[in-house]
């Protein structure tokens, strides 16, 4: 049963499944284990992350393709339902025309990027999605009409999702049940079956051909596989998945801007979670998102104090002011990228795989 | 050797096509400005943004061209190269007020060769650490120079403080020459004169030394300059380190050209360097000199006609040659 | 007869992939030596290995005594060519976009330019190879494939070389072409050069040849005179699957 569900794709290892099971309970209970909206928060932001990336970790785990331009999708799902509920003023009608009309786009641009720079070589295709993804960065913040610009979009979401919506007067066992409760479950629901698609697309026969051809494309061409339409077709999912991330984004901030879901900054953060959870495994998003997120979220705390500890101290306050938290980053970014290739899962992996 | 060239079937023509682009590009759309002073202004404001862009993409090509390697965070020194000409600037207020054109100058060469030397050193360790180590893997080398590129921006932003700093220009550099209508700045003939002794420098080098005939080839087929005797790793690191050093003298003349430096200048030139190497042919300098042009122009011009265009001119110019010929102007027929 | 150059017991893997199985080879000082057989055999990947372009899992390769590969040498092709070995391979390395003239530069390890190089050695080029000073500042990529070979070969003789490893150089030439280079190759023979070729092309090996040694598999299974095997037709067609009369 839980082979058909994971796809056959188990963790195969006995601590990377117990990690992965308390994980998933931790974010599954947060609103009851983990009150306050600080800790909501930060789980619902794994959660879409973890969506986010593991739709990411198709594209480039599995296919071996680097894009730039995966924040731009994103940030299509996440305006589509901001722009909708704008204009349209709140309510299940604008999600539903903000969702397909995002997924619509999403999947004109992706076909077309697909189509045009994947007959090119790799290289080329990666400087060029990082082209067209600040050139729709600048796009978003010159259409002030519509985007709101630099300020981003505040909107409602529909009614049974608003925090002012009670749905019990008590609180029960901790959580107080309203309307963020439900969009908390919404987002855990949706993601979880999200990712479960995922799974079940790299583990079928379409999944093995991608993987064939990013082992080896030449000798995936030979053998008959028209290399450009697979690409294609994995550019198209990976964006259509990012979409959806995008859209359960702002549905849960209420809001949505060029930094929210835009900006470079999140590119990276996404390559980050992939390299560090493990790229071709789908179970290294949830992995490294969860990481990533504690230590963006709580680590910097700590930053706070030990700079305040060496404050005065010319170099190295600046060094672990809070605000360079992105130099560790980019420090534990290269760290994994050369000694941890296969991230986290990867490792968890083959240490079990040690005789005795 | 004398009788060779003699009878010998002069060189194969000049592909002057896409260099004549440039020309062309300029002539078209000057109906559109209107004024011809406004043209002249814009048209140098192009060729000095372009031959900026030229200095800083030329290292790049090359390096991709000759090693395969794709430098993501090349940006670094660009920005590295600014903010040290605000460091050496700052400490020369005495030469930059002075109103004589000799001190000025002296002043920005100066600050032109310490950012270059620092962005050489630099592009050293940058290539020992980082690259080296992934030497035939593109995509570690993506995501690792990446990494490098956000590095050295927050270091900068540690050095140097994360805001915007101001590089004004000196006393004798302000202003503009003015021929009738028209308002040339006279910073830009500055750049356009640097740039066209960069590029002069390059092209006798690549062309006219053996050292320059070894780039050359080896961007074609490494393996077999190689198998000639000659050890391509080191060439590649001098090249490297030489890439790196211009990109710092881009920068510096980037940082005047803008008149304030900001810590993220490395990754917003980047894309546009990317584009440029991308129109003009990986491994080609020519390519990349009309390119850099190309944008440079484009840029000027769209930003005075259509300014909320001005960013996807540049992608809707890399797009257009690509489909016009898919390897870039230059392509460099290699292995 | 000393040997210049010998292989023992050499190994070679690509990938995954297991080519030589064990490739024992002499290549005598002065004298040129063919290196025949079937498609597929590993000629190609044995010149590749003695360059160091691939590296030698097994066994060892040794250049005028010295080691230049095999398991635990580290030895790098530039200095593999350095100590005086010269690589024509059979896509001919031409540099398509510099000129005869710059390639020949290029070969010329110790000119810095043109005016550098032994105006006599140019000038022995130039008999053999009249084409090159036909088209001295040519793009070389513009040149038909039999004077796109003539160059290779002409790099490889711009200066004195103690080994010349040549693959297929007959391979898709013309038959005048051919005897142009069998010509050439023998100028390249009194000049007391080392040469290991591989050809498929029995008569130009019959015509060239002083040494023979035959491939199949990844492995040397003949070894001994030219004139020994061209006389013999049983043993050509149990090598090589052909007969003289077959193959021109």
């Amino acid at each position: 049963m839980l082979n058909r569900i994971l796809s056959h794709d188990l963790p195969r290892n006995r601590w990377l499944a117990l990690l992965l099971i308390l994980m998933l309970l931790g974010l599954a209970l947060t609103p009851f284990l983990f009150p306050g909206t600080k800790a909501l928060n930060v789980a619902a932001k794994i959660i879409v992350f973890t969506l986010l990336v593991a739709s990411y970790d198709l594209l480039l785990g599995y296919t071996g393709i680097v894009s730039f331009a995966h924040t731009m999708f994103f940030g299509i799902g996440a305006y589509g339902v901001a722009i909708a509920s704008t204009r349209m003023g709140p309510g299940w009608g604008a999600v539903a025309l903000g969702v397909g009309g995002a997924l619509l786009l999403s999947l004109l641009l992706s076909l077309v990027i697909g189509l045009f720079s994947l007959r090119v070589k790799a290289i080329f295709f990666a400087m060029i999605t990082l082209a067209v993804a600040s050139a729709f960065l600048t796009l978003a913040s010159q259409l002030s009409d519509w985007t709101g610009g630099e300020d981003g979009l505040n909107f409602k979401v529909p009614e049974a999702l608003q925090p002012g919506t009670q749905y019990l007067e008590d609180p029960l066992l901790g959580a107080s049940i309203d309307g963020r409760f439900v969009s908390y479950y919404l987002l855990f629901v949706v993601s979880l079956l999200l990712v479960l698609a995922l799974l079940r697309i790299v583990n079928s026969p379409f999944g093995r051909v991608l993987q064939a051809i990013r082992e080896n494309d030449f000798r995936a061409e030979a053998i008959g596989y028209r290399t450009v339409i697979y690409r294609t077709l994995s550019n198209v999912l990976a964006a259509l998945f990012a979409c959806l991330a995008g859209a359960l984004l702002a549905i849960w901030l209420r809001y949505n801007g060029p930094d929210t879901s835009l900006s470079f900054e999140i590119m990276l953060d996404i390559l980050l979670i992939v390299v560090i959870g493990g790229m071709g495994t789908m179970y290294g998003a949830l992995i490294g998102s969860v990481l990533f997120m504690l230590a963006q979220s709580y680590l910097q705390d700590l930053m706070r104090l030990g700079a305040s500890a060496v404050e005065g101290v010319p170099l190295l306050s600046q060094l672990i002011s809070p605000e360079r938290w992105l130099l560790w980053l980019g420090v534990l970014f290269v760290l994994a990228v050369y000694h941890f290739p296969s991230g986290v899962v990867g490792r968890l992996r083959t240490s079990g795989r040690r005789p005795g | 050797m004398n009788q060779a060239t003699e009878i010998a079937i002069p060189k194969a023509g000049f592909d002057w096509l896409p260099l004549a682009l440039v020309p062309l590009l300029a002539l078209a759309l000057l109906p559109f400005v209107g004024s011809p002073s406004t043209w002249l202004t814009l048209t140098v404001a192009g060729l000095a943004m372009g031959l900026i862009i030229f200095v800083i993409a030329s290292g790049l090509t090359l390096v991709f061209g000759l090693m395969d390697v794709l430098n993501f965070g090349h940006g670094v020194f660009i920005a590295l190269g600014a903010f040290v000409a605000t460091s050496v600037l700052g400490g020369m207020s005495a030469w930059i007020g002075a109103p004589s054109l000799l001190l000025n100058l002296g002043a920005i060469f100066v600050a032109m060769l310490v950012a270059m030397s620092v962005a050489a050193a630099v592009g050293l360790a940058f290539e020992r650490v980082l690259v080296r180590p992934v030497y035939g893997q593109h995509l570690k080398q993506i995501l690792i120079t990446m990494g490098g590129m956000i590095i050295g921006e927050e270091l900068i932003k540690v050095i140097w403080g994360p805001q915007q700093i101001a590089l004004p220009l000196p006393e004798t550099l302000r202003g503009a020459f003015l021929w009738g209508d028209a308002a040339v700045e006279k910073y830009r003939v500055l750049a356009v004169a640097i740039g066209l002794v960069v590029l002069g420098v390059m092209l006798y080098t690549l062309n006219r030394t053996k050292i320059g005939l070894l780039v050359r080839a080896g961007v074609q087929d490494r393996e077999m300059v190689e198998s000639l005797g000659y050890r391509i790793r080191r060439l590649f690191i001098g090249v490297f380190v030489t890439g790196s050093a211009l990109a710092g003298l881009g920068g510096v003349m980037w940082g005047l050209y803008q008149q304030n430096v900001t810590p993220q200048m490395g990754a917003q030139v980047n894309v546009l360097i990317f584009i440029v190497i991308i129109i003009g042919g990986l491994g080609s300098t020519l390519g990349c000199f009309v390119g850099a042009l190309l944008v440079g122009l484009l840029a000027n011009y769209t930003g005075f006609l259509v300014p909320k265009l001005a960013l996807f001119s540049n992608i809707a110019l890399m797009v257009a040659v690509l489909l016009w010929r898919p390897q870039g102007l230059y392509p460099v027929t290699s292995r | 007869m000393s040997s210049l150059l010998t292989l023992q017991g050499v190994h070679t893997h690509i990938g995954a992939y297991h080519i030589l199985h064990g490739v024992n080879l002499e290549v005598p000082a002065g004298e040129l030596t063919m290196l025949l057989g079937r498609n597929g055999a590993g000629k190609t990947t044995t010149l590749r290995t003695i360059m160091g372009l691939w590296p030698a899992s097994k066994g060892r390769i040794s250049f005028d005594g010295k080691a230049i590969g095999g398991a635990g040498v580290k030895a790098s092709t530039p200095d593999i060519a350095c100590s005086g070995i010269a690589y024509v391979p059979e896509s001919m390395g031409i540099f398509a976009d510099l000129t005869v003239r710059e390639n020949l530069l290029l070969a010329a390890r110790g000119a810095r330019s043109i005016e550098q190089i032994d105006t006599k050695r140019l000038d022995w080029l130039f008999t053999m190879f009249p084409a090159l000073k036909k088209f001295w500042l040519y793009p070389a990529g513009k040149l038909n494939g039999g004077q796109k070979q003539m160059l290779a070969i002409a790099r490889a003789m711009v200066e004195p070389r103690r080994l010349l490893l040549i693959d297929e150089p007959s391979k898709g030439l013309a038959p005048a072409m051919v005897r142009n280079m069998i010509a050439a190759l023998r100028e390249l023979k009194s000049t007391q050069t080392t040469v290991l070729l591989v050809e498929q092309n029995f008569m130009v090996a019959r015509e060239l040849g002083d040494g023979v040694a035959v491939m199949d598999n990844g492995r040397v299974v003949h070894a001994g005179r030219m004139a020994g095997l061209a006389q013999d037709d049983e043993m050509q067609q149990r090598l090589l699957g052909l007969s003289l009369a077959s193959h021109q």
